[in-house]
């Protein structure tokens, strides 16, 4: 059982860190603020919480277990809101799509009002 | 090669990544183009220090940061929401040349810098006594 918990725990260790640098690779790597965000929010997120949830799999007391998934909670909760709230602004502000951007959705809501 | 071994190098593969993965969004919290940007790598600073916590909380065997992990989460989040309002606030500033925060001691400082000695200088005439037409005239709040 031991030895199951571990290799399942270096596992999931290794795929959140592979997602933490995917995510800070997307940042540099993508063209306008908005399809970064899409990188940075989801990859990053996802990252952390596969590197939490290895812990809550490693540590074998229920207090330790309980406080990671908590966070895990906690932190899928928060990063859609602040990333909409971040990609909203800056779409309201005037800061723009990249020239290959195919559709601009918002635009056409406005130009019906 | 026993799992216990297997964990280790995973561990030490993962701080190793992360440690990049911290690098890359630091530089692009420093070169970002837009402020948007910045404040999206902020943001994921964040997460990625979770990250950190958690290995570091396997690793170690101490799990007490856990607590800050959480904290730091919300604190994160909450300041990510404010800078949102900032955003809003301030509107789109073009980020030109002029713009850009530069070093004191840059060429592109020096007009700048020889606009304030001479405004100075005329502040320090007015101060002495001497009537001079051209005094800086007083700002109202």
């Amino acid at each position: 059982m031991d030895t199951v918990i571990d290799i399942f725990a270096g596992l999931l260790i290794l795929a959140g860190a592979f997602f933490a640098f995917v995510a800070a690779v997307g940042l540099w790597r993508f063209p306008d603020i908005y399809s970064r965000m899409h990188a940075a929010s989801k990859a990053g997120t996802l990252g952390s919480g596969l590197v939490l949830l290895a812990l809550a799999v490693h540590a074998g007391d229920t207090a330790t277990v309980t406080r990671a998934l908590a966070g895990i909670v906690f932190f899928l909760l928060t990063a859609p809101i602040s990333a909409h709230l971040l990609a909203r602004a800056a779409y309201v502000v005037g800061y723009g799509l990249v020239e290959s951007s195919v559709l601009d959705e918002m635009d056409e809501s406005k130009n019906k009002v | 090669m026993s799992t216990t071994q297997f964990l280790d190098f995973s561990v030490h593969v993962a701080l190793a990544v992360l440690s990049v993965t911290f690098l890359l969004t630091v530089f692009k919290v420093i070169r970002g183009p837009t402020l948007p940007d910045r404040i999206l790598a902020l943001d994921m600073l964040v997460a990625v220090a979770i990250g950190f916590i958690a290995v570091i909380g396997i690793k170690t065997g101490y799990t007490l940061y856990l607590d800050i992990a959480i904290a730091l989460g919300l604190v994160g989040f909450l300041a990510t929401v404010a800078f949102a309002r900032f955003i809003l606030t301030r509107g789109r500033i073009e980020e030109s040349d002029s713009d850009k925060p530069r070093l004191v001691t840059g060429d592109g400082n020096r007009s700048r810098a020889s606009a304030r000695g001479k405004q100075a200088a005329g502040e320090a005439e007015g101060r002495g006594g001497a009537t001079t037409s051209e005094k800086a005239p007083k700002k109202v709040k």
